[in-house]
């Protein structure tokens, strides 16, 4: 029971972004977060990452309430925020050990190696992140979001901007990590989700409208693929 | 803290900003101290550094400001905060951090001045004719100074995401907090209170400590004033959480 949001909300103003969601994220599965445009999913992410903090409802990581151990929260966590903020005139090696000094790891260079091996910056590593196409910067974010060996990774829409070659190399990526970390990731991509999720949690107007294994939701839609599944579900939000 | 630390250092270092913000405040400084006649020390026939004393923190009044106009207007506009923010680091690890990198950055900016010193003690009448005691309470009060406006500029720093508009507001404070309550206190309707309003204002402190003199009550001043500035800076950052 690695991530746990129970009854969250959040709201903004007037506005009703997160409306009483629930569910868990399991060690060793990797969990798709999708919705459409403004269903929630980034301010989810953002609560259960400690950025700001839910109107009502909980949330826990590894056991750590997100109000009350904000900082072992921060430990268990490795997050790749929307945009992929970076700090565009740092080295791509320089602001691996400035994430690396925060975390104070132990074998500092040795992990900073392991992780651009990991994320394939090597040819990139001794470039300013200024200088790096998007899927190269993307990866940085990745690889800033790995280097302290969390228990939880939260990536919000991690393979945007990646070609096809990176995309598979990411997804593969991703798949490995899963296999003995709790992952949640958001993405627009239903291919995707087929390919690396085991779970799935279907988000609509900031309320939960899908939460099940992947192959069980298949099952209850008589097999209809992602794509319609997830249309039908979302479709209230669409324009009449 | 020490991380945030040496990447704001390493930042001023690697961009332009330092240089040019402390080239800029050295080659001022000496034209109006050693060039220009109305203010040179070698026309005004004492051996003291009166001059640098009054004149610095008028570009500090601008200098500082520019040092730390992009603390937290460019995190919050990149996105990067976000990025310190879900690391685990508290909101004061990230503001003593940048605050005290930028301080850093005005510390290197004073301690070339220390040549004026050496140059004017060799130049008096009689060799090392010069007030020792009140050169090092000036340079006491001119760090408390630009600690002040330091403060000054990460709080204006952290209310925009636009370098411009803080730069601008910082600017204004800084003038403000050193001039504004001397000012304020001669006005007629105030003249009863007018010792309590000019106490309030940094140059009142700022005085008192160059005369060599260093007064806890001046002491307790700066660091309440600065500490006041932090506090606010941080009640901002964490404006997210409300």
């Amino acid at each position: 029971m690695s991530v746990k949001v129970e009854q969250l909300t959040k709201v903004y103003g007037e506005q009703k972004a997160v409306d009483q969601i629930s569910f868990t994220a399991h060690a060793g599965r990797v969990l798709g977060f999708l919705g459409p445009n403004g269903a929630g999913k980034s301010t989810t992410m953002k609560i259960v990452s400690c950025f700001i903090p839910p109107t009502a409802g909980r949330a826990s990581l590894c056991g750590f309430d997100v109000a009350k151990d904000p900082m072992e929260v921060r430990r268990n966590l490795g997050y790749l925020p929307e945009h992929n903020p970076l700090y565009l005139d740092m080295y791509v090696k320089e602001s691996l050990s400035f994430i690396a000094n925060i975390h104070q790891l132990a074998n500092k260079k040795r992990r900073i190696d392991e992780v651009i091996e990991l994320t394939g910056l090597r040819a990139e590593q001794h470039k300013k992140i200024g200088a790096l196409s998007k899927g190269y910067r993307q990866r940085v974010g990745l690889a800033q979001a790995m280097i302290h060996d969390p228990q939880v990774l939260i990536l919000d829409e991690p393979t945007s901007g990646l070609d096809p070659n990176q995309l598979i190399e990411i997804r593969n990526l991703i798949k490995t990590l899963g296999e003995t970390k709790t992952v949640i990731l958001s993405t627009h991509i239903m291919q995707e989700v087929e390919a690396i999720c085991d779970d799935v949690v279907i988000i609509n107007k900031g309320k939960v409208v899908a939460n099940q294994e992947l192959v069980g939701l298949k099952n209850t839609h008589k097999n209809q693929s992602l794509e319609n599944i997830f249309l039908t579900l979302t479709k209230s939000s669409s324009f009449l | 803290m020490l991380s945030i630390f040496n990447k704001e250092i390493s930042g001023f270092l690697n961009s332009l900003v330092a240089y040019i913000t402390i080239g800029v405040f050295l080659l001022v400084m000496g034209l109006l101290l050693w060039v220009f006649p109305d203010s040179s020390i070698l026309e005004y026939g004492y051996a003291g550094l009166d001059s640098l004393f009054n004149t610095a923190p008028y570009l500090f009044m601008f200098l500082i400001p520019a040092i730390t106009m992009r603390t937290f207007a460019e995190e919050s506009r990149e996105g990067t905060f976000e990025l310190l923010a879900t690391r685990p680091l508290t909101d004061w690890h990230i503001v003593l951090g940048k605050y005290l990198a930028s301080l850093m950055i005005v510390l290197f900016a004073l301690l070339p001045t220390l040549i004026y010193y050496i140059t004017v003690y060799h130049l008096g009448a009689v060799k090392g004719n010069i007030d020792t005691g009140a050169v090092i309470g000036s340079y006491i009060g001119l760090f408390l100074l630009g600690a002040a406006f330091v403060s000054i500029g990460i709080f204006a720093s952290a209310i925009t995401n636009n370098q411009i508009i803080a730069f601008t507001i910082a600017v204004f404070l800084c003038f403000f907090c050193f001039i504004g309550f001397d000012s304020i206190s001669q006005l007629l309707s105030l003249q009863t209170v007018d010792t309590y309003i000019t106490a309030l204002g940094i140059n009142e402190h700022y005085q008192s400590i160059s005369r060599g003199v260093l007064d806890t009550r001046d002491l307790v001043y700066f660091l309440s004033f600065i500490a006041v500035f932090l506090v606010i800076t941080k009640t901002i950052l964490g404006g997210r959480k409300w």
